[in-house]
């Protein structure tokens, strides 16, 4: 008789090559980290410059958000790893899902942070100038502290979109979560017990993040 | 060398990718919008246990990679791969679709309940003609950057073999591997990739003003 997708040897065999899996969730939760701090520092940076009044800055910032807004993660990624040697730049399989995955998660946190901005008062900015503030100390001090209620459960939205997202990686070899399963599956081809697993530990990263979101938003609709 | 890349017979077949991408995207968010709405309904005021199950899919299946119901549909169900692939799109978007639904609906007002029902209409008479409506053109902006991730992300399908415009693109790489030529068919499929998107967006912008609103 045929073994079924899920027959409790390939359990088994779940079980007892168990550092396969955990080598890629360390993988996953390293690149995720790593690429959400580059996210962050770049939406930071170009999320100020999009709510700036000054040309030099909107435009430049409008650029990023809607070039890498408007085309795959998947291309971006494909660039890094398979383009850029070409012009004799070889990039680490980490550096390429850091910076594929910061880069492209980095456009998303900057329209997040703009709105963030745009939210406050004008007064604010301007009570801040009339204390003797200047542009940079009143964004600092003013702006962006009263920005954090409102920018918070997006932003923590935004990672668990990029958690999800560095599986990227398993589409060049990155030996993340999904690389190694999915190899590892496609070496023996115990693909159910494979695929569960790696769902479930997807959830175990993804679902508290979530839940944490979720919890902020009712608080805020039950405030407001 | 760059002419040689780009001679009519390579850019039909990047065409041909570029249709493989749109029949999945379309394929899978028409087939997504009626099982979201379903199950955005049922989440906003079905019976207990429908809106209890309807919250536990949408929350299981947001916070795992879409790439892992790409590969499980393939490798798990005997489908042909392109009708796996919508299928695959389709999970993962319903999801999505349902919580743009729930939160349409949760922005539409009580008092439209109300003041249709002291009307004579039934609970589902109300939902369709009075509530859904109303939710939908709040729904409208975050349906079509959906769209938009849907359209993005078909190009992790590649992984499973199927040749849409990411697929074609990187088929062609193999074949014309000079650094203007590869630099080139990046720019030509972001391009493609962003002139879609970005008017898509654009078209949906036009779509949310408030003109349209008062209409």
């Amino acid at each position: 008789m045929n073994p079924g997708p899920f027959a409790l040897f390939k359990w088994e065999a779940v079980a007892a090559e168990w550092p396969v899996f955990a080598e890629g969730l360390a993988t996953t939760a390293l690149v995720s980290v790593l690429a959400l701090a580059l996210a962050l520092a770049l939406g930071l940076a170009f999320g100020m410059a999009g709510a700036s009044r000054s040309r030099v800055f909107r435009v430049p910032s409008r650029v990023y958000v809607e070039f890498f807004q408007n085309t795959p993660l998947v291309i971006q990624v494909f660039f890094l790893y398979n383009g850029l040697p070409y012009a004799g730049l070889v990039l680490p399989v980490l550096a390429v899902g850091v910076l594929g995955v910061g880069i492209y998660h980095g456009a998303y946190v900057a329209e997040i942070v703009r709105a963030g901005i745009a939210a406050v008062p004008l007064g604010q900015k301007e009570a801040a100038a009339s204390q003797g503030f200047n542009t940079w100390q009143s964004m600092v001090h003013v702006v962006l502290p009263q920005t954090r209620k409102l920018v918070l459960p997006p932003l923590a939205n935004q990672a668990v979109f990029l958690i999800k997202n560095t599986s990227v990686l398993a589409m060049v070899a990155g030996g993340d979560l999904m690389y190694q399963a999915d190899s590892w599956a496609s070496g023996n081809l115990y693909y159910g017990p494979a695929y569960v697993v790696t769902g479930l530990l997807y959830l175990a990263l993804c679902l508290p993040l979530s839940r944490w979101v979720r919890r902020m938003e009712k608080n805020q609709a039950v405030q407001a | 060398m760059i002419g040689e890349l780009l001679q009519v017979q390579n850019l039909w077949f990047l065409a041909q990718g570029l249709g493989v991408t749109l029949l999945i995207s379309a394929g899978s968010l028409a087939l997504s919008f009626v099982f979201g709405t379903v199950l955005g309904v049922l989440r906003h005021g079905g019976p207990l246990v429908a809106a209890k199950a309807a919250g536990l899919y949408v929350e299981v299946v947001r916070n795992i990679p879409n790439l892992l119901f790409i590969l499980a549909v393939r490798f798990l169900t005997p489908l042909p791969p392109l009708v796996a692939a919508i299928v695959a799109f389709t999970i993962f978007t319903t999801a999505a679709v349902a919580e743009i639904v729930r939160g349409g609906l949760n922005s539409v007002p009580r008092g439209q309940w109300e003041a249709a029902r002291s009307q004579g209409f039934s609970t589902v008479g109300t939902l369709i003609h009075v509530i859904l409506p109303q939710a939908l053109r709040n729904m409208v902006p975050p349906l079509m950057s959906q769209a938009i991730t849907v359209i993005k992300d078909t190009s992790f399908v590649w992984v499973v073999g199927i040749e849409e415009l990411t697929g074609k693109g990187m088929i062609l790489m193999g074949m014309y591997a000079t650094l203007p030529q590869v630099f080139t068919l990046f720019t030509v499929l972001a391009l493609t990739y962003f002139l879609l998107n970005f008017g898509l967006s654009q078209w949906s912008r036009r779509w949310a003003t408030p003109r349209h609103q008062i209409a």
